[in-house]
This record gives structure tokens, sequence and C-alpha cells, in this order.
């Protein structure tokens, strides 16, 4: 009895090892913590912020969403510039991510299947935020490294988050140099910071 | 209709001749070769939702309470879905399109006309179709990238489109008492503004350059609508340059 149990457990659980099964585990407990935090539930975004940091940044691969959100101009910044690049960019999409997420209420994520060959290493992940208002499309973009899946890219119905910023980076950069696109980030992210 | 019609003949003709400039330096995207003209557009809708829409749809979530809100927004769309209905049918998707009129059928009837969403709860997943993406299955390109006023963000293929879904928009016009029609189309519109209060302002904060953030949303998410209609086809992984350094 206790056998069938266990394997009964077994199937059903999501096993981090995949990509999917990370997925599940990492928004059940973001969904969980925000549900059942009545700080959240009034819009207290800081705590929002505490916990992307604390759940969700762990498995997120910034340095390779800014390089790729860089494209060429990656190159032409300093080993310096792009460590700035990547934390203020991590910190405008943390910021972006907590202000969405604290708008969870009642809706629940479904997830599509899965569709990927056992030895790929670059993954999406589909799932449709279904609530009251239209379903939303989030898709997320795992790559496998030696320190586990890592999600580099998201999708929020239908645009891809680098590919949203590729242009928009060229730009600021064209206009005022890799500096200016820092000091952009970095205006933007404590005004934002401010405005709670 | 036809005074809007009027004004947006009017309105074209006269941002053709006031075209606001492209900040220095940028890089033209090959997708949007009509960027000065509809910048201006842009510039346009940005002042007509910061002084009018926008104040409008802040008194509307004041005066409203969420679940009158709620049920307004339930009403129309559930009038939206016998289009996706339709949509569906003409793009192929025969499951969906049944299921979306089984929608309208629980919704009318055992929802009162509309007002409580029971198909979602019931099983029956809701879905968004239009005529811009019926083209796009159908294999019509979207050609260049538009900013219509007040529609705004859209490309050839989806104008055409926008044009077809207000053609097609049959129940308004059959109420015979104007006043009503029109308060009811006004209240329309300040539901579609008020489904995205809170993200417009997410969007505001994470864009670098609104503009391009907006059309290089717009034009990846048609595209990935459009991919995603074609039943059994998933939606392409982009492909990055410079994967590894």
């Amino acid at each position: 009895m206790s056998f069938f149990v266990g394997q009964a457990y077994a199937q059903s659980a999501p096993d981090s090892n995949t990509p999917d099964g990370l997925i599940k585990i990492i928004v059940a407990d973001v969904i969980t913590s925000i549900k059942s935090d009545p700080e959240i539930q009034k819009g207290n975004i800081p705590r929002v912020v505490d916990l992307v940091e604390k759940k969700i940044v762990p498995h997120t691969d910034m340095r390779r969403t800014t390089q790729l959100a860089m494209g060429k101009n990656w190159s032409k910044a300093s080993p310096e510039q792009q460590n700035q690049l990547i934390m203020e960019f991590k910190n405008l999409l943390i910021r972006t991510y907590s202000g969405a997420l604290s708008q969870l209420r009642d809706q629940t994520v479904q997830y599509k299947p899965l569709r990927a060959a056992p030895g790929d290493t670059d993954v999406i992940v589909r799932t449709v935020v279904v609530g009251k208002a239209d379903p939303i499309p989030l898709d997320y973009r795992l790559e496998k490294t030696n320190d586990g899946w890592k999600v580099y890219d998201i999708n929020i119905m239908g645009a891809w988050l680098i590919e949203a910023y590729r242009n928009q980076f060229t730009n600021q950069i064209s206009q005022n140099g890799v500096d200016g696109l820092i000091r952009f980030l970095q205006e933007r992210n404590a005004m934002l910071a401010g405005k709670k | 209709m036809s005074s809007l019609k009027r004004f947006f003949l009017l309105f074209i003709s006269a941002s053709t001749i006031g075209c606001a400039s492209i900040p220095a330096g940028s890089e033209r995207s090959p997708s949007d070769p009509w960027e000065s003209f509809n910048r201006s557009v842009f510039a346009f809708n940005e002042g007509l939702d910061d002084y009018l829409l926008k104040p409008i749809t802040k008194g509307y979530r004041f005066i409203l309470p969420k679940p009158a809100q709620q049920g307004i927004d339930n009403f129309f769309g559930n009038y939206r879905d016998i289009y996706t209905s339709a949509n569906n049918l003409l793009q192929g998707n025969f499951s969906m399109a049944f299921s979306d009129l089984m929608r309208v059928v629980v919704n009318t009837i055992f929802g009162l006309g509309g007002f409580i969403d029971m198909a979602t709860p019931g099983g029956l997943e809701k879905h968004k179709a239009d005529f811009g993406q019926t083209f796009g299955v159908w294999g019509i390109p979207s050609g260049p990238y538009v900013v219509l006023p007040i529609f705004g963000p859209s490309s050839v293929r989806d104008t055409f489109g926008t044009a077809a879904d207000l053609e097609t928009d049959y129940l308004f016009r059959l109420l015979p008492d104007v006043a009503l029609r029109n308060s009811l189309t006004a209240l329309r519109v300040v539901n579609a503004r008020n489904t995205y209060f809170e993200a417009g302002d997410l969007l505001e904060g994470a864009a670098i350059d609104k503009y391009t953030f907006t059309r290089d949303a717009y034009i990846q998410r048609r595209q990935y609508q459009i991919d995603q209609a074609k039943e059994g086809k998933e939606p392409p992984m982009p492909v990055y340059e410079n994967q590894y350094q």
C-alpha cells in the first residue's frame, strides 16, 4: 500500500530537474505566498519585490538575458559596464514583474504540454494565466546550465521580453552611448522605487 | 459612426502635414517605414489618453464598485465572443468556434445576458479572435506597421481587420435610440481602457522608449496570435544573434 502511494506521488509531483517541473514548483510557491500575504493583497509592492528576489531571481540567468537584449552592443561595453547593465536591467524587470504579480487575485495557471526532446537544452514552457479577464499567455524560455535550468526570457501576451527590449537598447545606445543607457536605467529604477 | 469616419479623415490629412521627427540616432526598423507619421499619431493618442480617456476611466473606477465593472466587462466580452466564434470558424478552428458559441449561449441564458461569466468556471475557456488575425491565418502579410488614431497600434492588414470588425459590429447599430447607442459605445470604450488600466501603468514604468516598446511588442504579439491560431502549430522560438560570446 505504502509502495503504491509512494509511486502515485512520484508520478504527480513536479520534478525540479525538468524545465516544466521547475516552473510549476516556482509558480505554485509564489502564488501561494502572494495569496496568503495580506500585506501584498493590500498592494505592498516592496514585499512582492522581496518575494521575487528570493524565489524567482535564483532561477534566472540575467547575464544571458541582458547580453541577448544588448545584441551587438554587448561587446562594446566594458566588463564593469556589463555588470552595471545586468544589475539595473534586473532591477527594472523585478519592479515590473512584481507590479504584475501584486495584481494576482483569483487567477490560476494552466500548463500546456511540454514539446521538447529529452536531450534539448533550450526549451519553452508554455502557460496561460486564467482569471476573470482575458486569458494571458505567459511563456518561459529556459536553458540547461551546470547549475540546473535557468529562465532567461519571458513571453507575456505574445511578446518576448528580450525581443521587446533589443531596439530600445540599440536606440538608447546610439543616442547616448552605453553609459547613457546605464544612467537611464538607474534614474528609472530610482523613480519607480520612490513611487512604491 | 460617420462623424468618427469624418474625424478620421480630417485627422489623417492633418497629421500627414505635421510629421513628428524621429529621435536622432535611432535605428530605423524595416517593419516601420512610416515611423515619423506613426510617431505623430502615437503622440496624439498619448495626449488623448492623458487628458481624456485615462481621467474618465479613473473616475469610472472610483464610482463603480469592482463587481459592477466586472459585470460590464463580461457583458461586452460576451458580445465579443460571437465575433471570436465567427473568426475561429473562418480560421478553420471548428472546435474552438463551437466552444465560443457555447460560451455565448451559456452566458446569455444562465449569466443574465452576459453580465456573469458562467462559461469559464464551467470549463469553456475564453478565446479572442478578430478579422486581422483571420486575414493573417489566411496568409495575408501584415505590411508595414501603422499607428491608427484612437485605435492605436496596427498594421496595414490589421487596419483592414479593424475596419471589418467595425463594419460587422451590429449590436448597437440596431438600437433605435441614438442617445442610448452613444452612451453604450462610450461605456464600451471606457471599459476597454479599464481592462488594461494597471498594465498601462506598468508599461509606462518598464519602457525605455514607449513608442518602440509598443511597436515591437505589438508586431510580435500579432504574429504569436496568428501562429497560435494555426491549429497544431506552436509559435516558433525567437532566434537571437550572439547566442554565445
